[in-house]
């Protein structure tokens, strides 16, 4: 239970006057956000990957229309699967696909794929080194319907998890370019999905900007501090760099798209350079997402920088409006760049 | 409430109402003033989304203070988009991850059976959730534990989120279904008022050691007829001035 909501169940509210914020639920859109944006990029990229591959087929746990494969089930009806509200069997069936020679791409929202069809994952996907593709809505903190629709922990729930490769993509871009690598790589991935119209964030920094498995980018250079940032958080920490200039603080950005395998030999690299304070931020709990991966590998290889942590805490969310919740929460461009300039 | 938000699950709020009256106002005993008073019937929200629906019941029963529903789905309210037992007084259970309610349901039986509590376990829960794995193992699971003081109500109103529940997994004989795990089953026109509140009492009477479950077939926005004219989808859109509308057409409506 969320306990701060239990202890005043009984408190009745008051009800505001004039402006309302409602909460900007199941369609979780970030578009607001000051970048152009490309509407269902998974989506087009698939249905692209489709034509050009036989093997591709698409599987959806009765949220097709709310994972952006709905473009795949209008565009080629034939290479997609309703399965149902049915996580559990929307795995299985896509791993007995994978042994008959398929790539199929299952998607449903993040919290259901790593909650309810996590055995399913771990023993007919991974265990076995499938090509499943499990592509999930609704990552970490982008809905305000509460704990039961927030991934807080999907990170850490798979990283634990052999053989798997896990991606937290920040944009539009990120996206469309990993389908087909994804694709092409001969084993499990579940990634984390931005959905309808999804900001084009990377290319604005770096218009040369491709995804690579495996590789963590720096976007931005900077003097003063380092930020490691994966998903949407990437483009929360460009932007506080943006916010932290202005106050003469040199911020640098390194996105780290591909949570594991993690590019350590980027990550030491750059965090070993003298002289900033080296900050992750990740769409995530605390607990084994980015931030622990970040510290495990620099402890481990003796690099000891000032090392701080962006993340959600180790709680239940509240419900709300999501802008709300960010800000609550600490993931807004405002409060990274407040955070950032408390530890300097 | 979804005026406020602009939007909300209408289309299974107003199908649904028939039932959750009939449920809150004939079938279940609950002391408005004490919504855990230990005596009362269990009433479970499995389908989170729902919460719109229960919450208009929760209030129209006393449970909820009027004025408050404006708060629906906004910040520090106690009335979120999706249900949560933590946040609103006569919210038993937290739903919204669906095909939990039935299993947790089946539990509250035996806990009450052992108690020597007469009280009755009902759990609400939608023809999506019919799909799930984690219901049909409850649905043995109150056969195997005999559980007469359980009972399934079940909003078919042929809707999910990607289209029809009987173009997905609700294909079959769902009635056949129950009634071949052991269950004692009914289904009925979940919008005649009559028909439903009869159905509550024939499961309540049943005197046979087996769980019971109505299977209630509902149209969304049933009582605004320009809303069921509407293509329905999980999200019925409704646009900003025909909420008033809609609201005069079911004050309409209502029996005198
Ligand atoms: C376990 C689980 N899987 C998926 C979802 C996402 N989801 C929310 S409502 C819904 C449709 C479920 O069917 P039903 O409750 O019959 O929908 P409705 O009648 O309200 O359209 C889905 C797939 C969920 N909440 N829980
Ligand atoms: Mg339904």
């Amino acid at each position: 239970m969320t306990l701060a909501s239990m202890a005043r169940k009984y408190e009745a509210r008051r009800v505001p006057q004039g402006e309302k914020v409602a909460t900007s639920a199941m369609i979780a859109s970030l578009a607001a956000e000051g970048y152009d944006t490309v509407s269902a990029p998974f989506g087009h990229a698939l249905v692209d990957l489709a034509k050009t591959d036989e093997r591709v087929v698409g599987l959806s746990a009765d949220l097709a229309k709310y994972t952006d494969l709905h473009v795949l089930a209008t565009e080629m009806p034939e290479r997609f699967y309703q399965m149902g509200m049915a996580e559990q069997v929307l795995i299985s069936a896509a791993a007995g696909l994978a042994r008959e020679g398929f790539i199929p791409f299952a998607t449903t929202y993040a919290v259901f794929a790593s909650r309810r069809a996590y055995d399913f994952i771990a023993m007919a996907v991974a265990e076995e080194n499938l090509p499943v593709k499990i592509v999930c809505a609704l990552p970490g903190l982008t809905t305000g319907y509460g704990p039961s629709h927030q991934a807080t922990e999907d990170l850490a729930i798979f990283r634990g998890l052999p053989n798997m490769t896990l991606i937290d993509p920040c944009d539009a871009t990120d996206i469309a370019q990993m389908v087909p690598v994804i694709a092409a790589h001969d084993g499990p991935v579940y990634s984390r999905l931005l959905r309808g119209k999804v900001p084009s964030v990377l290319t604005r920094y770096k218009p040369d900007y491709q995804f690579e498995l495996g590789r963590a980018q720096m976007i931005r250079e900077g003097g003063d501090v380092l930020v490691i940032a994966s998903g949407i958080m990437t483009m929360r920490a460009l932007d506080a760099a943006e916010l932290l200039a202005r106050d003469g603080v040199d911020v640098a950005v390194l996105h780290v798209p591909v949570i594991k395998p993690l590019d350590t030999a980027t990550i030491l690299a750059e965090a070993g350079k003298p002289g900033r304070l080296v900050v992750t931020a990740e769409n995530h709990t605390v607990v084994g997402g980015l931030g622990e991966a970040v510290a495990g590998t620099l402890l481990r290889a003796g690099v000891t920088p000032t090392f701080r942590m962006i993340a959600l805490p180790d709680e239940f969310l509240e419900a709300g409006a999501l802008p709300t919740l960010h800000e609550m929460y600490g993931l807004t461009a405002a409060k990274v760049a407040q955070q950032i300039k408390g530890w300097l | 409430m979804g005026e406020v938000q602009g939007q909300g699950y209408i289309g299974q709020a107003l199908g649904v109402a028939d039932v959750l009256a009939a449920a809150y106002f004939h079938a279940l005993t609950h002391d408005p003033k004490h919504p855990e008073w230990e005596g009362r019937d269990r009433f479970l929200l499995s389908i989170g989304h729902y919460a719109i629906a229960l919450y208009a019941v929760l209030m129209e029963a006393g449970i909820l203070p009027e004025d408050e529903l404006e708060t629906y789905g906004m910040d520090d309210s106690r009335m979120p988009m999706s249900g949560m037992a933590s946040y609103t007084p006569g919210m038993e259970i937290t739903g919204g991850s669906l095909g939990h309610g039935l299993g947790i349901a089946v539990g509250m039986a035996m806990g009450l059976q052992r108690k020597g509590n007469p009280a009755f376990v009902y759990n609400l829960m939608s023809d999506g959730e019919l799909g799930e794995g984690s219901t049909w193992e409850a649905v043995m699971s109150a056969v195997q534990h005999r559980l007469g003081n359980l009972i399934c109500l079940v909003d078919f109103n042929d809707q999910q989120a990607d289209g029809k529940s009987t173009a997905a997994l609700a294909q079959g004989d769902e009635r056949g279904k129950w009634e071949a795990f052991g269950w004692h089953a009914q289904r009925v026109n979940g919008n005649d008022l009559d028909a439903v509140v009869a159905a509550f009492d024939a499961a309540r009477a049943v005197t046979e050691a087996k769980p019971r479950v109505i299977i209630f077939d509902t149209t969304m926005c049933k009582g605004v007829p320009f809303l069921e004219a509407r293509e329905i989808t999980h999200f019925v859109r409704v646009e900003a001035d025909e909420w008033s509308k809609a609201l005069a057409v079911l004050e309409e409506g209502k029996p005198s």
